[in-house]
């Protein structure tokens, strides 16, 4: 017994998403950042949008196409206008140790496949086996926002977190329930218009994106 | 058709906000449009002690006796909060921190804030409470950055942050949630409704729904400010416009701890252990020891009373944890007095603030010389918080600490340590602060201090006299929890 066709194309999915998290993790460049975000968003809707077709569930199409609106198209053209606004097209961040960094994510990606081996034993998902990446890409996510110092990568990074937890969704339980789906993707959305007006108001108040600024407010 | 009132009276005001904001007669729309809320809340109240717990609009939302008190309180204290807002914020727009544009964002959201709050308790559906918890951050988020300064820009973004990554984890732990639902519900509408999870969790699967709780626990823990996660708190409460700290001290915070309340009933039937209590008294624990700690070393007024919330928080949680029903009742008492109590000290700080152009606690002085209202709202309120009788709080936290004292003594020491440090940091700062000398000048517009009596006296009330309805009410709650 193999696995069919669309299981293959789904693990393939859920293996680049994995790949575009690690890539992500190490990626310097402000724009080709954005541009994997928005690959991570076509790939989870392609993925989600064939989960759609071997189990039959019409609701996924749509949040197939939300994910494609939103996540490959709509978020990072934001993104785009934003950095250009704000001029930071071309910034490369200073990165060091990034071989650890890497090494912090290979644990991350281990654990997280322990800890979701009982759950994927529970599910009955074409798409059980890829729980394990999709919790690794939420924890490689909430690794980049602690290794960046910049406004903009740390925002993509909680997109890319959202990503991871949308693809655990449709990996263990086939989407949720659509209103929830919307609300989330409301959420987002609002979410980014805020971190727009927010980027602006930062840069004026410390002529620079740099979060090394704002580490005024702590307890000494 | 009370809920479809009570949730887009405040939808509406904030769109209406956001058109008419500029005008100088905003203010008193924002307090008309909070009445109106408050009106309805107390409407949808009335019915529920008529006619009991009910569901509507396809069961997406859901009234109890648990978020039906929760409700009123919210109403109520967006009401006060709105009439103390008012000459707050026209004094500070006289002092040239303000704007009208930014006025008018503050009122907008202000209404939103509102309207995700009482969202985020009317419905039934586990999803929708997440998404309107983090609609909640989102809202305030530029509140909190309302005057742009750095440092409070800094505060908006680690509350952004913080709270974002914390309510991803709530996130993950809905989803965990719903994979164990789906199984026994089905897929589709009703796996994440309320209603129906209570009626099937002795059937949940265990493991599952452990490992969902830890992350819904984690998750909105960082919005009850729980430690370690209640970094984005003083920040936040510090360097937003004061009724902003108001609100969030004294709604925000409840309505993120009802969410994990919420989880902990359906976790508790499906484990039929003690786990997640055990979880939240010791989440709980370590935020009153930790809190009562920081709290002696602040210098700033409103940060120190932000680390005061922490610290009843923590208490709230650990009562929440114990379990019972006299902890439980205890819990709910508490979260009611704590807001109400908390949000009055609010008001007046904010006003001393204000007339002594600074928040640092060393330069506020002679209160009750220049405007005794203030001094004598902070002096009361202040020991109202601290737990001395006959104020409510003193009520709860006597039948919290006697409960821990029966089941768990272990507990006993760091909770009374705790609570003697912060007595001993909050009792003297406020001394010196409304007594002592000073120069200060009167305020431009006279302060609204009503809501600062009003919120006391039902204080003294809770404490004094719990009227057999709201006793009842209390009762029918903590049942409910468990």
């Amino acid at each position: 017994m193999g696995i069919p066709i669309t299981g293959q194309i789904i693990n393939m999915c859920a293996a680049l998403l994995l790949l575009i998290a690690f890539a992500m993790l190490s990626q310097r460049r402000i724009l080709s950042l954005i541009n994997l975000f928005s690959l991570q968003g076509l790939i989870l809707a392609i993925s989600t949008s064939v989960v759609a077709y071997s189990s039959q569930q019409q609701h996924l199409y749509y949040s197939a196409a939300l994910t494609l609106l939103l996540k490959a198209i709509v978020l990072p053209m934001i993104l785009h206008r934003l950095i250009r606004k704000l001029n930071i097209k071309w910034d490369v961040e200073t990165m060091f140790n990034i071989p650890t960094i890497m090494l912090v994510g290979l644990a991350l990606v281990v654990f997280a496949f322990n800890l979701a081996a009982p759950i994927s034993q529970m599910a009955a998902t074409i798409t059980r086996s890829t729980l394990g990446i999709a919790m690794a890409s939420v924890l490689l996510s909430f690794l980049m926002m602690i290794t960046r110092s910049k406004a903009v990568p740390q925002v993509v990074g909680f997109l890319a977190m959202e990503n991871g937890l949308f693809f655990a969704a449709t990996s263990a339980t086939y989407g949720m329930p659509m209103v929830v789906e919307l609300g989330i993707a409301l959420d987002v959305l609002v979410g980014m218009f805020i971190l727009g007006i927010f980027f602006f108001q930062i840069r004026t108040a410390f002529d620079s994106l740099d979060l090394k600024h704002m580490e005024k407010l702590k307890e000494e | 058709m009370e809920i479809f009132w009570v949730l887009v009276i405040p939808f509406f005001g904030g769109l209406i906000m956001a058109l008419f904001g500029r005008q100088h007669y905003a203010p008193e729309i924002n307090s008309v449009v909070s009445l109106c809320t408050f009106v309805a809340a107390a409407a949808l109240t009335v019915r529920v002690i008529s006619d009991g717990s009910f569901t509507a609009w396809n069961e997406q939302f859901f009234v109890d006796a648990l978020n039906v008190f929760l409700v009123a309180l919210t109403a109520f204290v967006g009401f006060t909060t709105s009439l103390f807002s008012r000459p707050y914020m026209l004094i500070e727009q006289h002092h040239g921190k303000l704007t009208a544009n930014m006025l008018r964002l503050y009122y907008s959201m202000y209404q939103l804030f509102s309207f995700t709050m009482l969202l985020a308790l009317l419905t039934n559906n586990m999803g929708i409470l997440w998404v309107a918890m983090e609609a909640a951050t989102l809202t305030t988020v530029l509140l909190v950055s309302l005057y742009r300064t750095p440092s409070s820009l800094e505060a908006a973004w680690k509350y952004f942050i913080l709270c974002g990554v914390g309510i991803a984890q709530a996130l993950f732990g809905t989803i965990l949630l719903y994979f164990a639902a789906e199984k026994l519900l089905g897929a589709g509408g009703t796996a994440l409704l309320w209603t129906h999870l209570n009626g099937v969790k002795t059937q949940l699967e265990p493991t599952v729904l452990s490992l969902a709780f830890v992350f819904l626990l984690v998750g909105y823990g960082t919005k009850v400010g729980l430690a370690p996660l209640h970094n984005w708190l003083p920040d936040a409460h510090a360097e937003g416009p004061t009724p902003v700290s108001a609100v969030l001290s004294g709604l925000l915070l409840n309505v993120a701890l009802y969410a994990v309340v919420r989880s902990k009933v359906l976790v508790d039937g499906a484990l039929g252990s003690h786990l997640a209590g055990n979880l939240m008294m010791g989440f709980g624990l370590l935020s009153v020891v930790m809190a009562a700690f920081f709290l002696s070393r602040q210098k700033d007024v409103k940060r120190m009373f932000a680390y005061s919330s922490i610290e009843h928080m923590g208490l709230m949680t650990f009562a929440f944890g114990m379990g019972g029903p006299v902890a439980t009742f205890a819990g709910l008492l508490h979260m009611t007095v704590h807001s109400l109590t908390k949000s009055a000290i609010f008001f007046a700080v904010g006003h001393a603030a204000q007339k002594s152009g600074t928040q640092l606690m060393e330069h506020i002085r002679g209160l009750i010389k220049t405007s005794p209202t203030v001094g004598w709202g902070l002096a009361l309120g202040t020991l109202a918080i601290l737990g001395m009788p006959p104020f409510g709080v003193f009520t709860s936290e006597f039948l919290i600490l006697t409960t821990a004292m029966h089941s768990y003594p272990w507990t006993m020491p760091l909770l009374l340590t705790a609570l003697g440090v912060a007595f001993a940091a909050i009792f003297g700062r406020m001394q010196l602060m409304v007594f002592g000398d000073t120069t200060n000048k009167r305020l431009p517009h006279p302060p609204a201090l009503i809501p600062v009596f009003v919120h006391l006296l039902l204080v003294l009330m809770l404490g004094l006299y719990i009227p057999p309805y709201l006793a009842d009410w209390y009762r029918q709650a903590a049942a409910l929890i468990g």
